[in-house]
């Protein structure tokens, strides 16, 4: 944890909820990124952490914009500093909602115009910020406001969607591994071109589980092999050191979902497909690494 | 330089004389040739603009906001259903005080798909906080784009302009153009609230009923000032290349007993229709509205007023001429025409002043005076 500046950029005192990983991983994408960033934010959670004007908990520029329109305003950004001949780091920071469902446009377009950003998506699994509703990036049978019987779909798989853009960099990471997160920042911000990094980011009111225990609810995604680390650098997979371990001996997914009050009364017939959905991901993840197509 | 162009190739070159540092767009008819020409002006060098070629409105706004409050001059043009799915950007664009400059190159709205002109689009936004002009020609679609960017930058206004002009009837015709060399009429830009990572602020954030309540308040005390600085500019335009331009056309209307009010091309088919009429004896003057919002200050006192309104506020009536009844108190006589690229002539313009009937409406081939 040395190698992590002391210097913050995100102020105490948010108005972020008690145990909010999003924004303890907020917290280490600007210490990676330095204060020559702006950040690009659409609705969401962030909107609200940064506080009410004229006070901001934030130490780089912050642009907030609409919610299906962070990638683009983005790109809009990053050629307006092309076209000034400065080099500034503009990354989006935007919730699962504003990246998989109503930005998923804006998002495509910018990485198929090939804009120099960094694009970050934390994905509490619901829209955190008008109260829990399901999004795409909802898992099957979680309950959420707007479906009260838990979720009837899959998770949308947001990565291989990216992926089909095929951005020089990619990677997924989580808000429980911060030193992951802080070199796959850096990186990412040392290529040209989009790059785009998933975080899974615990979120205590909207999966129901004590404020306390979020980084072990990450890790225990990661451990049951739920959530895999991996990054895609110019194409190429390579899976992260937490992930290698537990894709070979994964942690029961009872412990995972036992302890959130979202998958409270999930069938054992939905619990046996999100199972089978997690040794899926784990094998095709596992072959892609070993050259198996 | 003196040279033959469509409404649409004004439009671009006015935008090539004013070299913004980022362009983003999204084709549509009939607006596509603007951003196709300057897409060519930028890959042959002859245009050093940044240009970001969008996958959708919605983008193409948020593009030109990012870029814009990146600090450099921005344009974008679009059309109809273009606009529409801009919308939520478009009011985006005038609260953070952004000064993008956009054709919007007028066109009727589906369903029944219509590529021809109306106004219904560009008044669809009316209420956005972007200034609108409403041009009639092709020297004044160049002269207006120009004119726009130093409006929209001044500091008394840093707010987005709407250059208008009519599907076809204007952006496909071709007429003579003469272009200039805006040298120090438009200088380089930098937005002076560009964003700065020396000076971290926070851009748009959750801003309580108080703040945002004065907000909203700077928005129009700026549409305010903007009748001020459009006149300075158009006084220093004039002065410089020649070409003088109002808050309105007027022609003929100083004696007039009855003023016809249009905008767009229309505005400038009454003036033939006023010389028909001033021949039959009837002393008519035609006042066409180039500037929208702000919306300009109408002497009608002691005239009879026809307004032809190219749009219609269902449920309502013409947005034209409830503005003009409002504004002035003057009850006009209210011509529906031209919706959807109908063709109407000056004869047409000339015979709804002879039928004219104040207080009524009439939608011209469809119904009598209601
Ligand atoms: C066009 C539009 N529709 C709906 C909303 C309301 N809204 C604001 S944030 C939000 C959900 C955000 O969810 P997500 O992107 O997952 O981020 P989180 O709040 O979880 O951080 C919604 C629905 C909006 N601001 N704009
Ligand atoms: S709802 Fe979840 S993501 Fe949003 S601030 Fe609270 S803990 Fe963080």
């Amino acid at each position: 944890m040395s190698a992590i500046p002391k210097e913050e950029y995100l102020f105490k005192c948010t108005s972020a909820c008690a145990g909010c990983s999003s924004s303890l991983c907020l917290r280490y994408v600007l210490k990676a990124a330095g204060p020559d960033t702006i950040l690009v934010v659409p609705a969401c959670c962030t909107s609200v952490i940064q506080g009410m004007y004229p006070g901001t908990a934030m130490n780089v520029p912050v642009y907030n914009i609409a919610f299906g329109a962070a990638a683009a305003c983005a790109s809009g950004l990053s050629n307006a500093f092309e076209a000034r001949g400065e080099k500034t780091n503009v990354i989006v920071y935007a919730g699962d909602g504003g990246t998989g469902d109503i930005g998923i446009q804006a998002l495509s377009g910018a990485l198929e115009r090939g804009t120099n950003f960094l694009y970050i998506c934390y994905d509490n699994e619901a829209y955190g910020n008008t109260g829990m509703q399901r999004s795409g990036s909802t898992p099957l049978g979680a309950r959420t406001t707007t479906t009260p019987g838990g979720k009837p779909t899959v998770k949308k798989d947001l990565d291989r969607i990216v992926e089909a853009h095929n951005p020089p960099y990619m990677a997924t990471a989580c808000s429980a591994y911060p030193l992951d997160l802080y070199k796959k920042v850096k990186k990412a911000l040392s290529i040209e071109g989009p790059k785009f990094i998933h975080i899974l980011a615990p979120c205590p009111p909207g999966w129901r589980y004590p404020a306390e225990k979020t980084v072990e609810m990450g890790k225990l995604a990661v451990k049951t092999g739920t959530w895999i680390l991996y990054e895609r650098e110019f194409g190429k997979l390579t899976i992260n050191g937490p992930s290698k371990t537990a894709m070979k001996k994964p942690v029961p997914l009872e412990d995972y979902v036992r302890g959130q009050g979202r998958f409270k009364n999930v069938s054992p017939e939905i619990f046996d497909m999100m199972r089978q959905q997690v040794e899926q991901n784990i094998q095709r993840l596992s072959r892609e690494e070993a050259g198996v197509c | 330089m003196l040279t033959i162009a469509t409404g649409n190739k004004a439009v671009a070159d006015a935008v090539k004389a004013a070299k913004p540092g980022v362009i983003a767009a999204y084709p549509i008819t009939p607006q596509t040739e603007i951003v196709e020409q300057i897409a060519e002006y930028v890959t042959d060098g002859e245009l050093a603009s940044k240009y970001v070629p969008v996958e959708s409105e919605h983008s193409a706004m948020a593009a030109c906001i990012g870029a814009s409050a990146g600090g450099v001059r921005t344009f974008t043009a679009t059309s109809s259903h273009g606009l529409l799915y801009m919308h939520e950007m478009v009011h985006w664009a005038a609260g953070a005080r952004l000064p993008i400059v956009m054709a919007n190159v007028n066109r009727a709205l589906g369903p029944g798909w219509n590529t021809w002109a109306e106004h219904t689009d560009a008044f669809s936004q009316r209420d956005t906080g972007w200034l609108q002009v409403f041009v009639s020609t092709v020297q004044e679609a160049y002269d207006a784009t120009l004119m726009a960017f130093k409006i929209a930058e001044d500091e008394r206004v840093l707010l987005p302009v709407m250059v208008n002009l009519d599907g076809f009837a204007l952006s496909h015709i071709t007429q003579s153009l003469a272009t200039v060399e805006p040298g120090d009429f438009l200088p380089p830009y930098r937005l002076p609230h560009a964003i700065d990572t020396e000076n971290p602020c926070v851009y748009g954030p959750m801003t309580g009923p108080n703040d945002y309540f004065r907000f909203r308040w700077d928005i129009e005390r700026s549409m305010r000032d903007a009748k001020g600085v459009i006149a300075d500019v158009e006084r220093e335009f004039a002065e410089r290349f020649g070409r003088s331009y109002g808050p309105t056309e007027d022609y003929r209307c100083e004696d007039a007993d009855v003023i016809v009010i249009a905008m767009g091309t229309l505005g400038k088919e009454a003036e033939v229709a006023v010389d028909r009429l001033r021949e039959e004896g009837i002393k008519a003057g035609s006042m066409r509205l180039r500037w929208f919002r702000p919306f300009p200050d109408l002497n009608l006192a002691g005239k009879e007023v026809v307004v032809i309104d190219r749009d219609y506020s269902f449920g309502f009536g013409g947005v034209v001429a409830h503005s003009v009844r409002s504004k002035t108190g003057v009850e006009p006589y209210s011509v529906i025409a031209g919706l959807g690229g109908q063709e109407v002539t000056y004869d047409d313009i000339a015979g709804f002043v002879r039928d004219r009937h104040p207080g009524k409406e009439m939608w011209f081939g469809v119904s009598d005076h209601v």
